[in-house]
């Protein structure tokens, strides 16, 4: 059971900081979670900590490949205004 | 050539005019010496110092713990100047290289901040290994930081042990109904909160570090954006209050949205303030507090003098074939920086202190002048077409008084430069319409030399083009033009704005 870290990621560190398991690693081109050390925060939060500062929709995802923060759910921009703007099909590829 | 020049008289009330706000002379005139004495040589807090010192951020602080309406975590563009945005991320040991190179480069060079690109507070180790290192190696260099205060009160004691004596503080809101549409989440206590009760909390926090902070001593600039029919009647509350809690300098600024930024206000078309907006909005604002009107919202990793950024000299790469001598250094930093003060001193000798002196020869009555100048190095210096800034004035019998600046230069040369696709580079045509536009509400603009294309249609636009007053200093430069008009009788008007701009 672990997170996994998709190349939406923009490598801010966020995540890094506050994994109670130290399960996130940096590397090129995009950070990466150890599956060996992530716990998915079970235990020690209520939330996924790297999912809960994680700017970024889409770029933090579960063992299914669904994202954690789905597009929207950050920002606020409504799906419609997304879908409109072309930037839907982007994020969720 | 004696020449009046506003100052800001401390007691007097309601509106820019009678206090607190930028005059090149000295917008800290109504400061105790011992905060002056801290800020003289500080590029982004003392108004004239930005003309003579230089500063320079370190992009250590990648992560965030907010978000904010108007930032996005995604963009990087070399050619964009706008807070939050950087070309290379540095570790801290790579930070400290880099300040020691541009301050041995740079030797006007006094000012360290660490801004970003992220929040920070929200990179406490990065951060402080950062400043730890620096007052080891750099004694000279003053530290500061810029922050959303989310974490502030738990880091005053790590910010006091490091000799910061400076600190912004992003306040947009002291209403957390307000917040709730500035800020869609905050990272608190291990959990993503959202809506009014996290705004509140960020508010809290803000407000408390606040307090932490001038109880000790350490000066805090608030920094705020002005964001059309969300904050912007709400600005003057924000004024009163943090001016109660000891903040020294209150700083607003123009939203910067644009749907290529990828921001939820650049995609959702939140309108910025036009110039006008946010000249009248600093005024009111003037009333309560010493309003800071040369901010060039520069990036988080910008390098030199105000408006104008250096970061390309120093990236990495060129930072490993460069041996410097710190040692050495610092002697000429010294030297310089004592010549500089000197300079400083006596321009700021030469300027009336606390009175507003009546320009001679001008009626009282005459009505007020906004003059754009296209300056370089406190002069009249730069020719029209290359201006990336236009330093905004406001002459009046009173004398004269920086209001602000205008940028001209697209933040992006063209979508083309920024891999996205898009129109392309813009006619010479379409950069003019837009200068015209931004100059609006200005009825001259100074500058070294223009081109006859240009004079033109700035004259059909109401502009009138000056290039008369080649080289002098700026200042003096707009009063004598001010003098000019009323010598011809064209102050008698009643002061609606003359030149409409469609």
């Amino acid at each position: 059971m672990a997170l996994q870290i998709v190349d939406l990621c923009v490598n801010c560190w966020a995540c890094v900081d506050v994994c109670p398991n130290q399960a996130v690693v940096e590397d090129v081109p995009h950070f990466l979670i150890n599956e060996q050390a992530c716990t998915e925060c079970l235990g020690d939060h209520a939330e996924a900590q790297c999912a809960a500062i994680c700017p970024i929709e889409g770029a933090i995802v579960n063992e299914l490949g669904e994202p954690l923060n789905p597009p929207g759910s950050l920002t606020g921009i409504p799906l419609d205004k997304l879908r409109e703007l072309g930037l839907l099909d982007r994020e969720a590829a | 050539m004696e020449l009046p020049v506003i100052s800001n008289a401390p007691s007097s009330g309601g509106g820019c005019s009678s206090s607190g706000c930028g005059s090149s002379s000295d917008a800290m005139a109504h400061l105790p010496d011992s905060i002056r004495q801290k800020v003289q040589d500080h590029p982004c807090y003392s108004e004239d110092a930005h003309h003579y010192f230089a500063r320079m951020h370190v992009a250590v602080a990648p992560a965030c713990n907010i978000q904010c309406n108007y930032c996005n975590r995604k963009y990087d563009c070399a050619n964009e100047s706008r807070p939050g945005v950087v070309s290379e991320l540095l570790h801290p040991d790579q930070a400290v290289t880099k300040v020691l190179a541009v301050a041995a480069t740079i030797p006007q060079m006094t000012v360290l901040g660490i801004a970003g690109p992220g929040d920070p507070l929200a990179n406490p180790a990065r951060t402080f290994e950062t400043f730890r290192q620096l007052s080891d190696k750099a004694p000279d260099i003053k530290l500061c930081l810029s922050t959303n205060g989310l974490t502030l009160p738990e880091h005053v004691d790590e910010i006091a042990k490091h000799n910061i004596d400076h600190v912004t503080i992003t306040i947009n809101c002291v209403d957390p109904e307000i917040g709730a549409q500035i800020y869609p989440w905050i990272y608190w206590q291990n959990r993503r909160l959202r809506g009014v009760e996290a705004a509140r909390i960020l508010i809290e926090q803000q407000q408390k570090g606040l307090e932490m902070l001038t109880s000790r001593g350490i000066l805090v600039k608030v920094n705020s954006v002005m964001i059309p029919g969300v904050n912007d009647e709400h600005l003057k509350e924000v004024s009163k209050v943090v001016k109660a809690k000891g903040a020294f300098l209150h700083n607003v600024m123009p939203l910067i949205a644009e749907a290529e930024h990828g921001t939820y206000y650049g995609l959702m078309e939140q309108p910025s303030p036009t110039p006008e907006q946010l000249q009248a909005l600093q005024d009111e604002c003037g009333g309560d507090m010493a309003m800071m009107r040369h901010c060039r919202q520069c990036r988080a990793d910008a390098v030199g003098l105000l408006g104008e950024d250096r970061g390309a000299e120093f990236t990495l790469d060129k930072l490993a074939d460069m041996d410097i001598d710190y040692e050495a250094a610092m002697q000429t930093r010294q030297e310089v920086r004592e010549n500089l003060l000197e300079q400083l001193a006596a321009k700021r000798a030469g300027a009336p202190a606390a009175e507003v002196t009546a320009l001679a020869g001008v009626p009282a009555d005459s009505r007020p002048v906004l003059m754009a100048v296209a300056a370089k190095n406190g002069v009249v210096g730069e020719h029209f077409g290359h201006a990336r800034e236009f330093l905004v004035y406001e002459a009046s019998p009173k004398g004269v008084r920086l209001m602000g600046h205008r940028k001209v230069d697209l933040y992006c040369n063209g979508a083309t430069d920024c891999g996205d696709s898009g129109e392309g580079g813009q006619p010479a045509g379409s950069i003019l319409d837009q200068i015209i536009h931004a100059l609006s509400g200005c009825e001259q603009v100074l500058c070294a030399r223009i081109g006859f294309e240009p004079w033109g249609q700035l004259e059909a636009a109401g502009i009138q083009p000056n290039g008369e007053h080649a080289m002098e200093p700026v200042e003096d430069a707009v009063l004598a033009v001010y003098r000019e008009m009323s010598a011809a009788g064209k102050l008698a008007a009643p002061a609606d704005k003359l030149n409409k701009v469609a």
